[in-house]
């Protein structure tokens, strides 16, 4: 099995959030993002775990998701409080801890 | 243990005993006066009433103990009456222990008795003086201070406690010079009178260390009888250093500036100053280190020189003045050049030094006292030209004031008679020229203050308008008859009761007959002569003729004695003028070097700082964007350390 077309596929999807990320202005979506980067990079953990036939790879992803769940937990928790509070989601709204 | 004093190079010991029966409690002599001066000042107003009574009880106490313990000193032998008291441990570092002790011999006695009974006499005499003063706790909380320093100067056994009295001594000076610190004039005499006497200090300050590296001790007991096993280079710098102290307190060329701003504070600080403490300490302080001059001719020299000098200089600028206080504030510099000068001759002279220095207590305390009674009588007028024929309002001061003129131009019979002659006497045997300096003086002395009395009591009056002379009250004039009185006789008195007070100090300063190429008489006429010469030019100057109110523009040497001759201007021109420039200089180098480097670097880091937080936009998407560059050129780094 050659990894290729499965790194490729990371790498793409990895591009497609890490723009997200930096292009968009609603959290929402840039917070989607990053999940979509998170897992861009489980599937290239899962393709050389299973290039090299061992399981770390596949064990990391699992950690990945994990801290991604908790990640999901605490940023929509703070997503939610901003939008009360200023009835806005986009991100450089909440530029205040500048000086 | 003993205490050594020169005696014609050669070096005696008189044993001292440890203090026992009423000797034990010599610290009473000290302890009573400075229980005083606590009480009082640390009362406060609530005293103010009662503040005359309780300062003088304790001087005068310390006088009848004094006095007690003079009996004392007469019923042991002559040779038996150095007594020591050791009081405790003071402190000890490495091999130099220092422990509080009182000496008492026949030198230190006839302090104690000069400095409780004038001091008490003064304090007598304030009680009137200061009458009308809401700050009386605290002025005389002060005299008593000033008394109990200046005893702690001469009974202590060492170097060390003698350097605490004279510290006490200047910081008692300072506080009454400047009593009525309200006036700027008196504030900044206070100031002046502090920061010379610290120059003072600091010869006597080096000289105590060098003491601790010579001998290793400063105890009397230890310094004196291993003096002579010195080395003349070490005796000569102890003796200049200690010479500079004395210059200091007693006024002496070339810090002398000091004295005639003095004058600032109340009259009887002045008489306290100038006849009882303060002024003698120098005089004390050479005739104490005999042991120690006895090796160092050349610092005897510089003390002769340093007392010829002032002698002359304080009794021109006598001449000059026309206030009052300044001309006796002259003439004390005078004399205490006489003594010094007296105390450099050595054993000739150490004992007729601490001779004139009893009588120069006596009428320069009546001097000062009178003048503040006329001051008193005159609404605290001290223009001289404002005087004239007081005589008859003021009687009591104008006998008293006689006496005390008698005395200090030395006429016959007189106290200053019998103490000055003497050291002009032995000035000749010595050198021609510091007899011919002393001589000189003495006729100067004579015009002054023949100048002062006709100015004052005679002539016609030249009174402000508003000027009642009175007579000072009973608590002021009674103090003033003592003190004449003393000045009549006391010369007499103090050399011909008992053994006199020659023979009486005679085994702690040793003694030398001096030989005059000429019989005494012969000496004495010719002093005589020069005397009544002064007097004569004094009357033909100011008594023939009217004197008028304001001062004449005078002749160069006049507007220079009028101005210190030029003590204060020198003293600018050399230390105030280059020390402010050192000091302006400093200023800027700290200014624009030392705080330049500091705040520099402070604004260039912020600066830097501020450039840098242009970075911090608060957009989370630029922080994104920075850590994907980060990780980007993370990763190109890796790739081009792996790929080759």
């Amino acid at each position: 099995m050659s990894p290729t077309p499965y790194l490729l596929l990371a790498a793409i999807l990895f591009t497609i959030g890490g723009a997200g990320v930096l292009l968009r202005r609603n959290a929402l979506i840039a917070f989607m993002s990053v999940e979509l980067m998170l897992n861009a990079c489980n599937l290239a953990f899962v393709t050389f775990a299973r290039m090299h036939g061992d399981i770390d790879g596949q064990i990391v992803a699992f950690f990945v998701m994990v801290v991604a769940a908790a990640e999901v937990v605490v940023g929509l928790a703070i997503i939610v409080t901003i939008f009360r509070t200023r009835r806005s989601a986009s991100v450089d709204d909440a530029s205040l801890l500048k000086l | 243990m003993g205490v050594a004093s020169a005696l014609g190079g050669q070096t005696t010991e008189q044993a001292v005993a440890a203090a026992d029966g009423v000797f034990s409690a010599t610290w009473l002599l000290i302890a009573l006066p400075l229980l005083g001066a606590a009480v009082l000042l640390l009362g406060g107003r609530r005293l103010s009433r009662i503040a005359p009574v309780l300062g003088c009880v304790a001087p005068l106490a310390s006088f009848v103990f004094a006095a007690v313990l003079f009996v004392a000193m007469l019923g042991r032998d002559s040779t038996d009456r150095a007594l020591s008291q050791q009081l405790w441990d003071w402190f000890s570092v490495g091999g130099y222990d220092v422990s509080v002790g009182l000496l008492l011999d026949q030198l230190s006695m006839a302090f104690a008795l000069l400095i409780t009974g004038v001091g008490s006499l003064i304090h007598v005499y304030s009680v009137g003086y200061m009458e009308h003063d809401e700050n009386r706790q605290r002025f005389f909380g002060y005299l008593n201070l000033f008394v109990a320093a200046m005893l702690l100067l001469v009974l202590a056994d060492d170097y060390l406690i003698l350097y605490v009295g004279w510290e006490g001594v200047g910081l008692a000076s300072f506080l009454l010079i400047g009593f009525w610190q309200h006036k700027d004039s008196a504030a900044v005499a206070a100031k002046k009178a502090f920061v010379v006497n610290r120059v003072g200090d600091f010869g006597m300050t080096l000289a105590i260390m060098s003491m601790v590296v010579v001998f290793g001790t400063t105890a009397f007991s230890g310094v004196f009888p291993n003096a002579l096993g010195a080395s003349e280079g070490w005796l000569v710098a102890l003796g200049l250093l200690l010479l500079l102290g004395a210059c200091g307190k007693s006024a002496q060329f070339p810090l002398q500036s000091w004295l005639l701003d003095a004058m600032e504070g109340p009259t009887p600080v002045s008489a306290l100053i100038h006849a009882a403490t303060m002024v003698t300490a120098g005089v004390y302080l050479v005739v104490r280190s005999a042991a120690i001059y006895a090796g160092a001719e050349v610092a005897q020299t510089a003390v002769v020189i340093v007392g010829a000098i002032t002698l002359l200089m304080g009794a021109i600028i006598g001449c000059a003045k026309d206030d009052i206080k300044k001309v006796l504030a002259g003439s004390t510099m005078s004399q205490i050049g006489y003594m010094m000068l007296a105390a450099g001759l050595g054993p000739a002279g150490y004992a007729l030094a601490i001779f004139h220095l009893l009588t120069h207590g006596f009428f320069k305390a009546d001097l000062f006292l009178g003048a503040g009674s006329v001051m008193h009588g005159m609404n605290d007028e001290v223009d001289m030209r404002r005087y004239g024929a007081l005589r008859r309002a003021m009687p009591v001061t104008f006998v008293t004031f006689t006496a005390g003129y008698l005395a200090i131009i030395g006429f016959p019979l007189f106290a200053g008679y019998f103490s000055k002659d003497r050291i002009i006497d032995a000035a000749f045997a010595d050198n021609l020229v510091y007899g011919l300096c002393a001589l000189v003086g003495a006729g100067i002395t004579a015009f002054y203050m023949t100048r002062l009395m006709l100015m004052t009591f005679f002539g016609s009056k030249r009174w402000a308008d508003d000027a009642h002379p009175h007579e000072s009250p009973q608590v002021m004039t009674a103090p003033l008859w003592v003190l004449g009185a003393l000045s009549a006789i006391g010369g007499a008195g103090l050399l011909y009761l008992g053994g006199g007070v020659i023979d009486w100090l005679e085994p702690v300063t040793g003694l030398e007959e001096h030989e005059l190429g000429i019989p005494v008489w012969a000496m004495t006429v010719i002093i005589l002569a020069v005397v009544a010469v002064g007097v004569a030019v004094g009357w033909l100057i100011f008594g023939r003729q009217p004197v008028p109110v304001t001062a004449p523009r005078g002749s160069v040497v006049t507007v220079a004695a009028r101005r210190d001759l030029y003590g204060d201007a020198v003293n600018e021109a050399l230390l105030m003028r280059p020390g402010q420039y050192l000091t302006r200089s400093l200023v800027y180098l700290d200014n624009r070097g030392v705080d330049g480097a500091v705040l520099g670097t402070a604004a260039a880091m912020g600066d830097l700082s501020s450039r840098l937080r242009r970075w911090q936009t608060g957009f989370v998407r630029s922080y994104a964007l920075s850590m994907l560059a980060g990780a980007a050129i993370v990763v190109v780094a890796m790739l081009l350390v792996r790929l080759p």
